[in-house]
């Protein structure tokens, strides 16, 4: 069976996403606490959406992989979002 | 130059691990699976085209004529359910793209076998639950194909059967596209760059994508109506803060991109007849690929055109209008390159040939009628009308059902191992195609001049319009028994069809007919471009 | 001549992976559905999801988010002990994994029948007394977090799977497509709640 070579994630390497991730999560409670009003929704989103980032390159291994799938992960996190973006032209200007 | 030993056993006789019906309904050979949508298909359409036969014979004239206004609905709503759900999303990719995706590209088969036979499992179940919701519960639902709240939620009716069954060829839908990208990605002969890969695959591939980006959002979908019957969740429910037309968003955000599951893999169909009966290649083969992405992209920013009326913002339907347009364009694109294609060529009048110009012809006219629906301020005077009803059978069934037909004359040899009688092809195509005019243009003309859709009566004065479309429907009906009769019969005595009876250059034509159980006996390396009409292989 | 056999033992591995990946982009839509259904109530009714979120016990949610994230990690290190053929290391992993996984389907457990004492679910007569905004706040959330629930418990599974073929020897270093298919999904349970968190616990 064709084997590709790979890379393995070194324990060391996966504790310290661990603890980026936790870091990040720790911020986003506490920056809850500040009353930033419409921005906190916005931060707590760009936390999430570094978190998830993370979660993809390193957990998920999307940073060794071809392009085709890093391409293909972006655009449908791009469709979704223009789908989103598009429902809101209605509601937004009703 | 045929490939493989004439003595190895066919798909069609091939005993495997299984014997007898186990072999092929435990098979995961996809041409046997191929086959089997097929006759699954073609048993649900002619149960559907009762059903729509039953509507025609009540519309004959106005007042009841054979059934009540409760049963109409109801009608209109599973023939709707089978049509959409049952037979056109799923039936190109599935019957052909099937058979002949890993054919057209060197391979022995799809990336996931055993997930291609769970597909059409889930295809099944999804279509008996289709039909125990006739019989199952309290009545027949009668919401339309469409489910539109408020009505899906507050119809006594089975609507969670229903739903269920969307639901579950949604499932099958999913994990057929799934199979297919990965089968192109992984699986083309050596040789084969993406850019020689024959058009057919390009658009099982860009299907494939539709069917996996969009299909899950009316998976969702479909579960939060279950929620709002079952536990009241409210996102539909004005009452409770929530918004109807949030539904009609979401459902179109789906049904739209899914409009262009129909109609990418048959004009990949056509796209492979017409090079074939003009012995020439394909003109603007790049234009082709690129057209082809291009309506799948486009597709999923036009879905607010179903819903002009409904009471979004003037942004919005400025918006979703434009788009509309704009995706017209990649499909005119490749209408004049079918047309070049067969400019200059040596045209070879047959079955397949004449049902693909059908479908130039019965498209163009659904698209012309397109771009009146999505024209803002016609709209108003068409949505609802039986102007919609015209416009999507066309695009529909002359689009994508003609090319259905083209499809299967055209590859029926190789799926066969038989020939069909021309004649009676013929004679068939000329009762279907009159039969399909007189059946949906009065529809035109009727919405236009007021009649709405899924109505049970009618004013005195769409009479004329309705009784010619009675007509057509019995003519057309009479046509489609008679293509089916013919190809039946020919499956079982038709002459013996040789590999490649029409001359064509891609790879399903160099392997018998019909195609061996590995279909290759060596995984061919690819050399030329796609369309190659110069060498002499061609017998 | 050989003839290949359509009913591979073996998947390419390459091939797996994609078909894994494909398969998680439908996932990521169908939970998009509800997140777009979130976003425009959301947007209309910011301050009554505001009021309804304080309901939620934004520990008990930060709990479960470091639970999903160390488990994110020790299926991600089985992952490593597996190519590595540290076969008992990988087994103890996955255990913790789903040891993880199933004490945030017991946070779960907690959190929706503590809700439901205080008549607070789908249909509910105190729900109907709410304002709209904070009625489909909570349908929302039912929804959201049940549909992800679903998929933890389909994760266990799958993870089970593994611990069982691990133990066989059926998944080893040479043969792992099914842990890291299996990895994969559930680093999208993972993904999914990285999202639900923010959106439904920390908007307050």
């Amino acid at each position: 069976m064709k084997h590709d070579d790979k890379h393995i994630s070194s324990y060391e390497s996966l504790v310290i996403v661990l603890a980026i991730l936790l870091a990040l999560t720790t911020i986003s409670v506490l920056i809850t606490g500040f009353h930033l009003g419409p921005l906190t929704v916005a931060v707590a989103l760009l936390i999430a959406s570094v978190k998830v980032a993370i979660v993809l390159t390193q957990f998920m291994h999307l940073k060794f992989e071809n392009r085709f799938l890093r391409l293909a992960v972006s655009g449908v996190f791009l469709l979704f979002a223009l789908v989103v973006i598009i429902t809101f032209i209605d509601y937004f200007f009703r | 130059m045929i490939m493989g030993n004439e003595t190895q056993v066919s798909y069609l006789e091939y005993q495997g691990r299984y014997k007898g019906i186990w072999s092929w309904l435990l098979s995961t050979d996809h041409k046997r699976i191929g086959l089997m949508y097929l006759y699954a298909i073609i048993f649900f359409f002619f149960v559907a085209a009762a059903l729509g036969l039953l509507m025609r014979i009540e519309l004959i004239a106005p007042g009841r004529t054979i059934m009540e206004p409760q049963t109409y609905n109801g009608l209109f709503t599973i023939h709707g359910i089978i049509m959409i759900f049952v037979i056109v999303i799923p039936g190109m990719a599935a019957v052909f793209g099937n058979f002949f995706l890993p054919l057209l590209i060197g391979a022995r088969d799809v990336a996931f076998p055993r997930l291609n036979l769970f597909s059409w499992y889930l295809y099944i179940t999804g279509a008996l639950l289709g039909i125990l919701s006739q019989f199952m519960g309290s009545g027949p639902p009668d919401t339309g194909w469409t489910f539109y709240v408020p009505y899906s939620v507050e119809s006594a009716t089975s609507v969670i059967w229903a739903l269920t069954a969307a639901f579950t060829l949604g499932f099958s839908s999913i994990l057929t596209g799934l199979n297919f990208i990965v089968t192109i990605h992984r699986m083309r002969a050596p040789g084969m760059k993406w850019m020689r890969m024959p058009l057919f695959p390009w658009a099982i591939y860009a299907t494939a994508w539709i069917q996996v980006l969009a299909t899950p959002i009316i998976g969702i979908t479909l579960l939060m109506v279950i929620a709002e019957r079952v536990l009241n969740i409210g996102f539909f429910d004005p009452a409770l803060g929530g918004d109807p037309v949030l539904f009609q968003h979401l459902f179109w955000i789906y049904s739209h991109p899914a409009v262009y599951i129909m109609i990418l893999p048959a004009m990949g169909v056509v796209t492979e007849i017409f090079p074939t009966f003009s012995q020439k290649p394909v003109f603007g083969y790049g234009a082709i690929v690129i057209s082809s992405l291009a309506i799948a992209f486009v597709g999923y920013f036009v879905w607010g055109h179903h819903m002009f009326t409904s009471g979004m913002s003037y942004y919005a339907r400025w918006f979703f209008s434009f788009l509309t347009f704009i995706v017209a364009i990649p499909s005119a694109v490749k209408v004049f390159n079918w047309i070049s294609t067969m400019y200059g060529g040596a045209i070879d009048m047959k079955p397949p040939l004449l049902y693909a110009i059908a479908f130039i012809f019965l498209f163009m006219i659904g698209g012309f009628t397109g771009l009146i629906l999505g024209s803002l301020a016609t709209n108003v005077q068409t949505h609802d009308t039986a102007f919609v009803v015209a416009h999507f059978h066309y695009i529909i069934f002359g689009g994508m059902g003609f090319a259905f037909f083209a499809g299967i004359h055209y590859w029926f040899p190789k799926m066969f191992g038989r020939m069909y009688n021309n004649t009676v092809a013929y004679v068939a195509l000329a009762f279907n195609f009159i039969g399909f005019n007189l059946l949906y243009f009065p529809h035109f003309i009727m919405g236009i001049q007021g009649m709405p859709r899924r109505a049970y009566d009618y004013l005195p004065q769409f009479e004329t319009g309705h009784f010619i479309s009675t007509i057509g429907a019995f003519i057309l009906f009479t046509g489609l028994i008679i293509m089916v009769w013919n190809l039946r019969h020919a499956a079982r005595r038709g002459a013996k069809a040789p590999a490649n009876p029409w001359h064509g250059v891609t790879l399903e034509w160099k392997i018998p007919s019909p195609p061996p159980h590995e279909n290759f006996d060596e995984i061919p390396e690819i050399t030329t471009r796609p369309y190659f009409f110069g060498s002499k292989d061609n017998n | 001549m050989t003839l290949h056999q359509t009913h591979t033992e073996h998947l390419d591995s390459e091939t797996g992976k994609l078909g894994m990946w494909i398969f998680l982009f439908t996932e990521l839509f169908l939970f998009g559905g509800l997140f777009l259904v979130y976003s425009i109530f959301r947007a209309k009714y910011s301050a009554e999801f505001h009021v309804a979120a304080a309901e939620l016990n934004a520990f008990i949610g930060t709990m479960n988010t470091v639970f999903l994230l160390v488990s994110s990690m020790t299926v991600a290190m089985a992952l490593t002990a597996i190519q590595k053929g540290e076969r008992k290391l990988a087994l103890f992993l996955l255990l913790t994994t789903i040891l993880l996984a199933g004490l945030f389907m017991l946070n779960k457990y907690f959190e929706w029948s503590h809700k439901f004492e205080y008549g607070i679910y789908p249909g509910s007569p105190v729900l109907k007394n709410m304002s709209h905004g904070e009625l489909l706040f909570f349908g929302l959330y039912y929804m959201m977090t049940g549909l992800h629930a679903f998929h933890v418990m389909i994760g266990m599974v799958l993870l089970s799977i593994n611990v069982v073929k691990v133990k066989a020897g059926t998944v080893n270093s040479t043969r792992f497509l099914m842990l890291e298919n299996s990895a994969l999904y559930w680093h999208l349970v993972d993904l999914i709640w990285i999202f639900l968190f923010p959106l439904l616990y920390l908007i307050t």
